[in-house]
């Protein structure tokens, strides 16, 4: 099957077909790039890339739109769930699969189950629940759909199910307390799982578009995405600035994945393929 | 085990430890489970209750009205556009998305130097955020200033309407949508052909198999339990399809002509541009049902042994 580098012609084809098929893939990056660095003089001309590169648009779409706080806005409500989502899945991971108690089939079951409820469905009292309490235009309004997930906790129940109960035990024996197994002991033997749910977490939590777009009114609670999306949609015609505004919400996203590469492939396959 | 610890203890005070440990697991579980119960099941249910009521968010009365909502649904023509073209969306990106993907892993799997950076390059629009790559994608296929039908003009090809064109919208955004699930796609399809035991491949090799009849006989009936997960997941994502078609077409959402409108998007207009919220509610009901529906035909699949 696999051909040894070199002389083989259907390496040689493969390397060039994925080669073409990467430029496509990259196209739109490299667009968005070359018109962000075009002054507003050339934005339209037919050349691809800028005769006069210049930094002036992402200039102005930090210093004279509320693009920073958008993106200090995304960044604090895509961290502050993540790390209630990491804390309270895998507390809840744990005590369903090493805590034995009545009820525990039922509640995992229960827990699933509200996997197959589509988020559309649940905007519309979310958005009535936050009106009748105050939360819309808020943090919390735009935090407290996500702050816990159904799908990380069967994420990590499934790897806690491999602890092993000795380590459990000689913990108790050494009057470590119920907190103290599940934080010391347990937690840092998943820590793999840990990390596919963060990334995952926060990558979701980062690009949110639907919920957090019905719950803000004011532009300076905008979230990146909701952010770009109304601000293009006011900027009109000014896509230098809204190219510059798409490259600069990329880039935290990029440095993630380019640092942690191989968790995020290895936690799509750990989350894709066990069942 | 446990009981090996309370073994050396007596009877009783083993029962208490045993009711302690099921007191902490209750503590532990109090907030999450009052989370869900909060945020995802009553809600649900809530949903179904302003279903059947008129459900005004401005008026204060919310009279019952029986099924009328989904009645109104089932006379409104748009509605039944946006379902026929998610059943559209469904049936032109997931096998495109899906050939795309095995085609390229395999041939990411035949090589073996600069496998991570094509994986890399290819995985990248699946983390960009949709709403960046939306507006990248909707001036590239701008009719008069966009790069594609320059390429097209410059390849001596009539320019294209794109998403301007009722005919061409759907699939203009289907590509786009494809181009961003395609890495996701190829890390799933490479994980699932590792996973293929090379034992036997061997085997068919020494009774002469090659190539296309390899790939028929082994891969693709061994790739069975990816494929299917695959399947199952993309639907789901394209069921769901809203922040790609409303910022590609924002002046005219859904359109041209509602071309490109889809079930998400018209509930998102329903409840929360028209404040219809008893209709959209409805339209979330049938959503509901189909996504339940496809979930369990899954479980029943994939729940299959697959035989070696």
């Amino acid at each position: 099957m696999t051909g040894r580098a070199g002389g083989d012609p259907r390496v040689v084809l493969s390397y060039l077909i994925l080669a073409a098929g990467s430029l496509v893939v990259a196209f739109p990056f490299f667009w968005m790039v070359a018109s962000s660095l075009k002054p507003l003089a050339e934005i339209f001309d037919v050349r691809f890339l800028p005769t006069q590169p210049t930094l002036e648009n992402y200039a102005e779409v930090l210093t004279r739109t509320q693009f920073p706080r958008w993106f200090a806005n995304s960044l604090i409500i895509a961290l502050i769930t993540t790390v209630s989502v990491a804390f309270f899945d895998a507390l809840v991971g744990y005590v369903l699969a090493k805590l034995k108690f009545p009820g525990r089939d039922l509640i995992f079951v229960l827990i699933l189950a509200t996997l197959m409820i589509p988020t559309e469905m649940l905007v519309i009292p979310w958005y009535i629940m936050s009106s009748a309490n105050g939360w819309i235009n808020t943090y919390w309004g735009i935090m407290f759909p996500g702050l816990i997930t159904a799908f990380g906790i069967f994420l990590i129940r499934q790897f806690m199910s491999g602890v092993p109960d000795e380590l459990l035990d000689a913990g108790r024996i050494d009057g470590v307390g119920e907190f103290g197994l599940f934080w010391r002991i347990a937690l840092p033997q998943v820590r793999p799982a840990m990390a596919a749910l963060c990334i995952f977490t926060f990558l979701g939590n980062w690009n949110a578009f639907l919920w957090p777009m019905i719950v803000i009114q004011t532009p300076n609670m905008r979230t990146l995405p909701v952010g770009l999306a109304l601000f293009s949609g006011e900027a009109g015609s000014s896509w230098n600035l809204i190219m510059a505004g798409s490259a600069l919400a990329i880039i935290p996203v990029l440095l993630v994945f380019l640092v942690l590469q191989r968790q995020i492939i290895e936690g799509i396959v750990l989350t894709g393929l066990r069942n | 085990m446990a009981t090996q610890v309370t073994a050396a203890r007596p009877l009783r005070r083993g029962l208490r430890i045993g009711q302690q440990r099921a007191l902490w697991a209750y503590l532990f579980l109090a907030v999450p489970l009052l989370f869900f119960a909060g945020i995802r099941i009553l809600p649900a249910i809530s949903s179904l209750y302003i279903s059947v009521h008129e459900w005004n968010i401005i008026s204060p009365v919310r009279p019952y009205v029986g099924l009328a909502n989904f009645q109104t649904l089932a006379a409104d023509p748009r509605f039944a556009r946006a379902a026929i073209n998610t059943v559209r969306y469904v049936l032109v990106g997931i096998p495109a998305q899906m050939v795309l993907g095995l085609g390229l892993a395999l041939l990411l799997q035949r090589i073996v130097r600069f496998r991570g950076l094509f994986r890399a390059l290819y995985f990248m629009p699946f983390i960009t955020p949709i709403v960046a790559a939306s507006w990248v994608w909707q001036w590239m296929y701008s009719v008069h200033l966009g790069p594609l039908n320059k390429i097209l003009q410059g390849m001596g090809l009539p320019a294209q309407g794109f998403l301007r064109d009722p005919g061409q919208a759907l699939f203009a955004v289907a590509a786009m949508v494809v181009w961003q699930y395609l890495g996701f796609q190829v890390v799933i399809f490479l994980a699932g052909l590792e996973a293929i035991p090379r034992v036997y491949y061997e085997a068919a090799e020494v009774d002469g198999a090659t190539g296309w009849r390899l790939f028929w006989r082994i891969t693709l009936p061994l790739l069975n339990p990816t494929l299917v997960f695959s399947m199952v997941y993309s639907t789901i994502v394209y069921l769901q399809l809203f922040t790609q078609v409303l910022n590609m077409t924002f002046q005219d959402q859904g359109g041209p002509l509602a071309s490109t409108l889809t079930l998400v998007l018209y509930v998102y207009q329903l409840g929360f541009q028209r404040f219809k919220m008893g209709e959209a509610a409805a339209a979330t009901a049938i959503l509901f049902v189909v996504i339940l529906t496809i979930t369990l035909l899954q479980m029943k699949i994939l729940s299959k042994p697959v035989e070696y």
